[in-house]
């Protein structure tokens, strides 16, 4: 199974374009295929494949519950808790779930079971089919800080496949490491502005300081100008695709349509990026 | 009683939707104001308001763990205590043993457990720097701005940091209002940049991402009853999705702010490092004047 993460650092370059059109464009070419939205804060990959839902599952993450009446102020689990998420009054142990990153030090350096691991649930992942993709997404509840736990979820509910196509967040930090750590290559969208290319800049060092391979495909290629392209020449960043920008193509997802469906050439596109990353 | 400063921060949910040239374009309309770009992990605003840095600071959001390798006796407690799967048994010969322990420093979430629970004191916990954060003068105002570094952790609290810092700054030079650009989603970055803001703008764009994200966003500002505002950005891409938002923004009780046209202007102020209604007086720079009266108009800086 080849693993491609979809990534970006600027948000609305196309990432999810890319990421549904090579999913769907490749498992018309008897590829099997896994769509994974990783991208579990926005998830948008099911407005354009549209797959039906066969099973739906909790994320839940390990928190500190608190048997009353245990505490003896002793003040071990705040002293390791790094987030502060816990805090001790007088013999009185009071837990802050939502900053809880789930670590396990408090309960285990509790030494009379005042606090012990319990469970609390930050999102969902639903899986299903969409013609003949196999679709995960994970959705992280609303008021929720750490998306991590759910990304890490969608990955290892993954079925087997050819080709895992992950729909990453956008950005640099926690959420698109997680999302992308181990992938097999990294295809990282852009545009030719200079919002894009200082984004891409961010990107590309990202996937360098995790010694991953990658390449670019630059969207709407024709608008902009021509300095994301200097850059790749320059770095020596394989170009995967240029897509050029087409108002039918704009007007195709802003109704959640699927560009290859619409624009015969893009169909051509993508069909030939799948040959390119399966190739890789 | 309360704050003087007005904080007005700019989100979007979905990521590309224009956030950064509304704020950009709000600095030049609003004549005076601090501005804050929260969004730290991929900062545009700098690119168009060519900020001055006249102070800069490195930032360190937590601690982080890496072994000491000379000191390692391969017990494997560390590998057992966390959580995070960060620590693996590959790491450099050390006088004693051939393959000591190693900790991975993307994966470590900062939680100090390995550390605690080492018998042999072979786990080095000590702050890390993760990114770097900067005063800044622009043409605009005076300007607060970061860098994550990359791979890094604690957007969150650099955020925060960030806001914290831009209000303070206000203070001291006795500016009212606060401009902030948030980041996209709706995680820990986002919910750090807005709660207890006088005003949240939710720019969206007229496509059926755009609507979805923009009500999961609506979600957010409600769960942290912060005041919310809708603009339709690009809002003529697709007039009966831009209506759609409209009337599931009133449904959940948003005020819309207005509507901005689709303008290739956009993109030319932004390589001419300008922001749009510097570049020019028509087409979309009008729209975006109407929006930035209706919001400031309904902040009242001291």
């Amino acid at each position: 199974m080849r693993k491609i993460a979809i990534a970006s650092g600027k948000g609305g370059t196309g990432k999810t374009t890319v990421a549904t059109n090579l999913a769907a464009v490749a498992s018309r070419n008897s590829i099997r295929v896994a769509y994974l939205d990783c991208d579990v804060e926005e998830p948008n990959g099911a407005l354009f494949l549209k797959p039906r839902i066969d099973e739906k599952r909790p994320v839940n993450v390990s928190v500190p519950g608190v048997h009353e009446g245990m505490c003896t102020g002793c003040g071990l689990c705040r002293d390791i808790c790094q987030y502060g998420a816990v805090a001790v009054v007088n013999r009185n142990v009071l837990v802050f779930p939502e900053l809880c990153h789930g670590c396990a030090g408090c309960w285990m350096v509790c030494p009379t079971g005042a606090l012990v691991e319990s469970q609390r649930t930050i999102g969902q992942i639903e899986i299903g089919r969409a013609a003949k993709v196999d679709f995960v997404q994970g959705i992280l509840n609303i008021g929720e800080a750490m998306s991590p736990p759910v990304i890490r979820q969608v990955k290892t509910t993954a079925v087997d496949a050819d080709l895992q196509v992950i729909d990453s967040p956008p950005g640099t930090s926690c959420p698109v490491i997680e999302s992308i750590r181990d992938a097999d290559y990294v295809v990282l969208v852009t545009e030719p502005t200079p919002f894009g290319l200082n984004d891409l800049v961010l990107a590309v060092e990202t996937v360098r300081t995790l010694a991953l391979p990658f390449g670019v495909v630059i969207n709407r290629s024709d608008t902009g100008d021509g300095q994301t392209l200097d850059f790749c020449r320059e770095q020596g960043i394989d170009i995967l695709a240029e897509i050029p920008d087409d108002r039918r193509v704009a007007e195709a997802y802003s109704r959640g349509e699927l560009a290859c469906d619409t624009v015969q050439d893009y169909s051509s596109i993508f069909a030939s990026l799948v040959k390119r990353l399966l190739e890789g | 009683m309360g704050k003087k400063q007005q904080e007005l921060v700019i989100i979007s949910g979905k990521g590309g939707t224009g956030k950064t040239s509304i704020v950009a374009s709000f600095a030049a309309l609003a004549g005076k104001c601090v501005l804050a770009d929260c969004d730290v992990d991929a900062a545009d605003l700098h690119l168009v308001l060519d900020p001055q840095v006249i102070w800069s600071e490195s930032f360190s959001g937590g601690k982080r763990a890496s072994v000491v390798t000379e000191r390692c006796t391969a017990c494997g407690t560390c590998a057992e205590v966390c959580r995070f799967d960060a620590v693996t048994f590959d790491g450099p010969p050390n006088s004693r043993i051939d393959k000591t322990f190693r900790i991975d420093p993307v994966a470590c979430e900062g939680c100090g457990v390995c550390s605690w629970f080492c018998e042999y004191d072979a786990i080095d916990f000590s702050p890390s720097v993760n990114g770097e954060w900067f005063v800044s003068e622009t043409r605009h105002g005076p300007m607060v701005h970061a860098r994550l570094g990359i791979a890094e952790e604690n957007s969150g609290k650099l955020v925060s940091l960030v806001r914290q810092e831009a209000v303070n700054l206000a203070e001291e030079r006795e500016i009212g209002l606060v401009v902030i650009d948030g980041s996209p989603g709706i995680g820990c970055p986002v919910i750090a940049s807005i709660t207890g803001a006088d005003m949240v703008l939710v720019v969206t764009e007229p496509t059926v991402s755009g609507l979805h994200d923009l009500l999961r966003v609506a979600d957010l500002t409600r769960h942290f009853a912060t005041p919310a505002m809708v603009c339709i950005n690009k809002w003529d891409l697709n007039p009966l999705v831009a209506s759609e938002i409209e009337e599931q923004a009133c449904k959940q009780g948003l005020r819309i702010a207005g509507k901005v046209r689709y303008d290739r202007a956009v993109t030319r102020a932004q390589i001419n490092r300008l922001s749009v209604v510097e570049y020019q007086d028509n087409g979309c720079s009008s729209d975006i004047r109407s929006v930035w009266e209706s919001v400031s108009s309904l902040m009242h800086p001291a």
